[in-house]
């Protein structure tokens, strides 16, 4: 296997110029993800209007490929609704566990189809997932606060006060 | 009759044969390729390129005669230790004992009985960490350092939140030494310390520690003193008496044994005067309902079944690394260390994390490398092309995430040599370097 099946053209333009990176206000939502194998991680928010992801800023310490997967993730679901955000999600996740055995809708998940060859090396599938797991997380919480119509169905991990 | 296994005297072993006719370790030439066609790994491709294994902290390969004594082991001799009142059982205990012989004979401990097995270094720290802290409370002190791998943190952490001692630390000196003198300054090591629990050998920066020195002095305060050599054994030859502490702890997967054993070393009178660890078959007297009594040590701390083959095949392991002599095994690992330090300073943006000079250092290097525009590269990527062109090294903390806060970076890329390391090998690494800086730096 070629390293340039992993590091595709697409992932490094992210890399290098990251999109919608670096924290801003307002958020309804902040989380910190941490990939305890390397260490990796990130902090990200999440802002809503209605049921709309209207911004996802964040901060990474990590490899390019997190970076980059962050950046992908932040351009596919802002001005999404966040059930649509979550099921790209859904996607993207399915097409990072399969080993190389799916092909990748790229109408759907756009650059994220640059992924999936790091879906054969299985190492490295944490690092691509780290940045759409704080999404997930941040959508949830964010949903949860502001009352979002139906994010109950994905048990939203909210603390109770 | 006691249940437990008589144990081999140290004085009792033969001296181990050499191989055919070869004369005694240090008449003979180091010969690395002669060494290496003893790991049949090394046959081993990567696409059309060698592999090149620069990743021995992390584990050793394996040579054939570890792996064939395991297998001869299981099928031949193959039956549990100290219980079996038959042959098969007689034999399987004289092959674990003896490889506890051969252990403590190649640390140069005083008798077998100090030598104890427990599953990896780590266990062997964990047991120090709950027994020899049982009389600890407020006020007491625990002293380790900030380049600890992490098995020689947490237990500590653990162990103070459990007696309400409290825990300090060396610090280290910006090119990754022991900071002794600001150690000094702070009385870091003073009548309430209790324990001293150091690396002899960073498995990061590779700095060698003046272990004995500071066991001088934690001693002169009445402190126990302990030893983390998961780095040292493996590479150097390894006195425990003549370092002056306590208790030794290493592991075998790093010096051509199998996962799953380690060993833990302590003198006798100390050992004798610990409280069990783990309670089980084994490691009792007697058992009654109302209570046990405890056998001797090292089965007092032998709680269960004990990895048998794994003692064996770390038999094997010491029987080879005394053929070759540790004095031998430790100079070409300053070579090849040496060759390493000069050839991958000369590449742009490779800094080194510790000692950069060949003065008290081992063979782990670990780097930082930059694109000419200055950015780091995430050693998970350096990591992932030095792979992708055949060579194998680490990426991450190490296992030493305080140590790398200390240097301000999350992580590091570390390459580390072992006794079948060639210098051509570290020139694959050093290309490799540059490639990747070059890969990550075009724009």
């Amino acid at each position: 296997m070629k390293i340039e099946d992993m590091y595709q053209e697409i992932i490094l333009d992210h890399y290098r110029a990251k999109h919608h990176s670096g924290l801003r206000e307002p958020y309804e939502a902040e989380v910190h993800h941490v990939n305890p194998t390397c260490g990796d991680e990130v902090t990200l928010r999440v802002h809503l209007d209605g049921d709309v992801v209207t911004d996802v800023s964040y901060e990474g310490l990590g490899c390019s490929i997190s970076q980059a997967s962050t950046s992908v993730m932040s351009d596919l679901v802002i001005g999404k609704p966040v059930a649509d955000g979550l099921d790209l999600h859904e996607d993207f996740l399915e097409l990072m566990q399969s080993r190389g055995a799916i092909e990748p809708d790229e109408d759907r998940l756009e650059d994220g189809i640059a992924f999936a060859g790091v879906a054969k090396f299985p190492a490295r599938v944490k690092c691509a997932l780290l940045g759409w797991s704080a999404f997930k997380d941040a959508a949830l919480r964010a949903s949860a606060t502001s009352g979002v119509a139906g994010a109950e169905m994905f048990h939203p991990q909210v603390e109770e006060s | 009759m006691s249940e437990y296994p008589a144990v081999v005297d140290v004085a009792e072993l033969e001296t181990p044969a050499t191989v055919g006719t070869s004369p005694t370790a240090g008449e003979i030439p180091y010969d690395v390729e002669h060494i290496r066609a003893d790991f049949p790994i090394f046959e081993r491709t990567v696409g059309d390129r060698p592999l090149v294994y620069l990743d021995s902290a992390n584990t050793s390969q394996k040579p054939r005669s570890v792996v064939e004594t395991i297998e001869d082991h299981y099928l031949h001799h193959n039956a549990n230790v100290a219980r079996a009142m038959h042959m098969r059982g007689a034999e399987a205990t004289e092959a674990f004992e003896g490889a506890r012989a051969k252990v403590a004979r190649f640390i140069g401990a005083r008798r077998s009985e100090e030598v104890i097995f427990t599953k990896n270094a780590s266990e062997a720290l964990n047991l120090l960490a709950y027994t020899a802290t049982r009389d600890l409370g407020p006020g007491d002190e625990i002293v380790i350092s900030v380049m600890e791998h992490h098995s020689n943190i947490v237990p500590w952490q653990l162990a103070a939140e459990r007696t309400g001692a409290t825990l300090r630390w060396f610090d280290v000196t910006d090119d990754g030494r022991l900071d002794v003198s600001r150690a000094a300054d702070d009385q870091l090591i003073n009548e309430r310390t209790k324990i001293v629990s150091l690396a002899y050998v960073s498995n990061v920066l590779g700095t060698i520690n003046q272990v004995d020195a500071i066991a001088a002095q934690a001693h002169a305060h009445g402190a126990t003193v302990i030893v983390d050599a998961s780095q040292a054994v493996p590479q150097m030859p390894v006195d425990v008496v003549a370092l002056g502490v306590d208790y030794v702890a290493f592991t075998g997967h790093k010096m051509l044994g199998p996962t799953g054993i380690g060993v833990l070393w302590g003198r006798y009178e100390l050992l004798e005067n610990l409280p069990p660890f783990l309670g089980g078959g084994e490691m009792i007297e007697t058992v009654k309902m109302t209570g046990s009594t405890f056998a001797p040590p090292p089965h007092r701390f032998e709680a269960g079944t004990p990895p048998i083959a794994q003692a064996v095949g770390l038999g094997a392991a010491v029987d080879y690394l005394s053929e070759l002599g540790m004095s031998a095994v430790a100079k070409h690992e300053q070579d090849i260390t040496g060759y390493a330090l000069d050839l991958l300073q000369q590449i742009p943006g490779l800094s080194i994390l510790g000692p950069r000079e060949l003065v008290s250092r081992g063979g782990a290097v670990s780097l930082t490398l930059s694109t000419p525009a200055g950015e780091l590269i995430h050693p998970h990527d350096v990591g992932q092309l030095l792979d992708s062109r055949g060579v194998a090294v680490r990426g991450g903390h190490h296992c030493a995430k305080p140590l790398h806060d200390r240097f301000g970076i999350q992580s590091s890329t570390r390459a580390s040599f072992y006794l079948y390391t060639t210098a051509a090998e570290v020139d694959a690494l050093a290309e490799a370097l540059e490639y990747t800086v070059d890969f990550f730096g075009r724009r």
